[in-house]
């Protein structure tokens, strides 16, 4: 009686729970059902994985990275404190089989064979673990949105007040008209002689006195460089030049065109390249380019400078 | 004003009575008791105008009509003033002051001290011995090693491919998971000078870091907008093979400067005017934009660019000497939002 009696209360436990009445620690989905209990061997809820409706039970359980046998058996049925009984399991995988099998070793041959399973994919799955912390790990910052989005309207106001394309076409003007291009391009022409007419109707007379050491530093540099381009064309314009000067210019002028009529040079570049490490300043590209041959007539040199010096101050604060 | 509120009130009227009765005879009687207490709340509203608001009015099509007059008065007047202004300026002729310049954030920009001075001895002398001195005197050329983060997706791929055509002597490779301090001595051993991630996220490459290779500084870039080849209207042919020129624009400070070299190193020192290819560092507001343009000058005075390959906006994130190694190594410049975004018109850069 006694032993029925048990056995029956078994089966009306796993009737209650198992099927027709509730579980807590089931969940049902459409296929199968599953055992949240902690001490469930498989995780299915099954007639023989219930962890309440079999007396005698055996789990395998881990904590922090050391495996435990747990084992119910009937005669301690009555006191829930003591029930599981924990073994702990060696660090050697071989060991520890051996010892699951020593403690199990009259249970049915189910409980067995399921708590080694469980014991194998537990150690698979800390050497895994254990693995990946070596490797490079991945870490995730959070993002804050609105500090994205002010991030992203500034990026766009600051686009907008870049300009960038005019600024590069500035920029590569710049370099145009500095020489860092060299022979390349032959346009410096025509740029120079506009910019003459322009300056021609401004100031004469600081020239004067600027005229006569640029005189003495023409001679010097006649001497080291003498570079020609086409002839033709500057003879033409040094002839139009004449024409010009000779329209606007005082007779003290006369003088100093003579001069440069007798040492013919011409230009490449209309800027001369003033004293500056441009390697280091313009962080650009540009060669030290050889300072550029200046054109003989001296007060063109002077509005030059003069055109010179606003251009190469804002190139070095930009 | 309360000229102007009551006549407007006034003017209501008539048309609420005409939408009334488009309504109907049923709501006839409703409608006019409605009338009635707006009247009164219009009148007590028209008796207390200094400390009337337009937000005190419940009815919200009212509301609405009362805040566009109000905005249409404000623009008048603004408009008068000007004319106003316009005016005196004529009248004064050549003797009138002279045009305000309008205040601009770049304008209003906070002095920062570590501005460079062009002739800064200090600045030159460190230039002439710090890491990428030995690139500046012409003893080193640029080799880049370009990679990703694990796994990058199409887009990067082709973002780093793009970059290698743009970049010359520049060489991308797969990463495989491979940790970046154990990289470095193989690059530093195959002589690269400069390895770049790009970092991925969400499909979408949003981050760089740029470390210069034998034991120079690392920086670490927010990267955003991100455009392909493909992507951009009007665009070129692709770029070929010669080494493009450099603009750098608006490093100021000591910051900006390190930077700008770090940037321009990636580059070799002669470009070829032939390419006619320029690649462009531009930086606003902290913000470094890149383009690559093919330009041609037309005349001397003008001349017309084609944006070509890839572009991208950095914002610097940090700035570590030495290679790279994020939890040891000594950072010279960090990103401090909550510092550097108090103040609107301080930037870094």
């Amino acid at each position: 009686m006694f032993v029925i009696s048990s056995l029956c209360f078994l089966q009306v436990i796993w009737d209650i729970i198992g099927n027709q009445q509730f579980c807590s620690f089931k969940v049902k989905t459409k296929s199968q059902s599953f055992c949240r209990n902690e001490y469930n061997l498989t995780g299915l809820c099954n007639r023989s994985s219930c962890p309440l409706a079999n007396s005698q039970y055996a789990t395998i359980r881990e904590e922090k990275g050391q495996c435990f046998l747990y084992m119910k058996v009937i005669e301690r049925a009555a006191f829930p404190s003591k029930m599981w009984e924990k073994v702990k399991l060696s660090k050697n995988y071989e060991k520890a089989l051996e010892q699951i099998d020593e403690n199990l070793i009259y249970w049915p041959r189910f409980i067995r064979h399921k708590c080694k399973q469980r014991f194998t994919k537990i150690t698979q799955y800390l050497i895994r673990m254990r693995k990946l912390v070596l490797k490079r790990q991945r870490k995730l910052v959070p993002l804050s949105r609105k500090v994205e989005q002010r991030e992203k309207r500034k990026e766009e106001k600051a686009l907008i007040a870049a300009q960038l394309d005019n600024a590069i076409e500035k920029e590569l003007l710049e370099r145009l008209k500095q020489g860092t291009y060299g022979d390349i391009y032959n346009f410096p022409v025509h740029a120079f002689d506009k910019a003459l007419e322009q300056q021609d109707e401004e100031s004469e007379s600081e020239s004067e006195e600027e005229e006569e050491e640029e005189d003495e530093e023409e001679e010097e540099e006649d001497v080291g460089k003498r570079e020609f381009v086409a002839e033709e064309e500057v003879e033409e314009s040094d002839l139009s030049d004449f024409e010009d000067m000779n329209k606007l210019r005082t007779s003290s002028d006369e003088e100093e065109e003579d001069e440069e009529e007798s040492s013919e040079e011409e230009e490449e570049e209309e800027e001369e390249m003033e004293v500056e490490m441009k390697a280091s300043k313009s962080k650009g590209k540009s060669p030290a380019n050889g300072s550029v041959v200046r054109k003989k007539r001296a007060y063109v040199e002077i509005e030059y400078e003069q055109e010179t010096e606003p251009t190469s101050k804002s190139r070095t604060t930009s | 004003i309360q000229d102007n509120k009551g006549k407007k009130k006034k003017n209501k009227k008539p048309k609420k009575k005409e939408t009334v009765s488009e309504k109907g005879n049923g709501e006839g009687s409703g409608a006019e008791q409605k009338e009635e207490a707006k009247a009164e709340k219009s009148e007590a509203a028209t008796a207390f105008p200094p400390t009337f608001s337009v937000s005190e009015i419940k009815n919200k099509q009212r509301r609405h009509l009362m805040f566009m007059k109000l905005k249409q008065e404000k623009r008048q007047q603004k408009m008068q003033l000007k004319k106003k202004k316009k005016k005196e300026r004529e009248a004064l002729g050549d003797k009138a002051p002279p045009k305000e310049v309008p205040k601009t954030i770049e304008n209003q920009r906070v002095y920062d001290e570590t501005t460079v001075d062009p002739e800064d001895e200090e600045v030159a002398f460190d230039e002439g011995t710090d890491e990428f001195s030995a690139y500046f005197n012409g003893l080193t050329n640029p080799k880049v090693l370009i990679t990703t983060s694990d796994r990058p997706r199409g887009r990067t791929v082709r973002f780093c491919e793009q970059l290698a055509t743009v970049i010359p002597n520049a060489h991308v490779y797969y990463r495989r998971g491979l940790a970046l301090k154990r990289i470095i001595p193989q690059c530093v051993a195959r002589n690269f000078t400069y390895l770049m991630v790009i970092n991925e996220d969400r499909k979408v490459p949003n981050g760089m870091v740029l470390c210069h290779l034998p034991d120079g500084p690392t920086a670490h870039f927010k990267m955003s907008s991100v455009r392909l080849r493909k992507e951009m209207k009007r665009r070129g042919k692709d770029p070929t093979e010669h080494s493009p020129e450099v603009i750098l624009n608006n490093f100021t400070t000591r910051l900006g400067h390190s930077i700008g070299r770090l940037l321009a190193a990636l580059f070799p020192q002669d470009p070829q005017f032939v390419g006619r290819q320029v690649a462009t560092f531009h930086n606003q507001r902290d913000f470094i934009f890149f383009r690559f343009h093919r330009y041609i000058f037309k005349n001397e005075k003008k001349v017309g660019i084609q944006e070509l390959g890839p572009r991208f906006t950095l914002k610097l994130r940090s700035l570590q000497k030495g290679t790279f190694d994020s939890k040891f190594g000594e950072y010279e410049w960090v990103l401090k939002r909550h510092e550097m975004d108090a103040c609107r018109r301080k930037f870094q850069l």
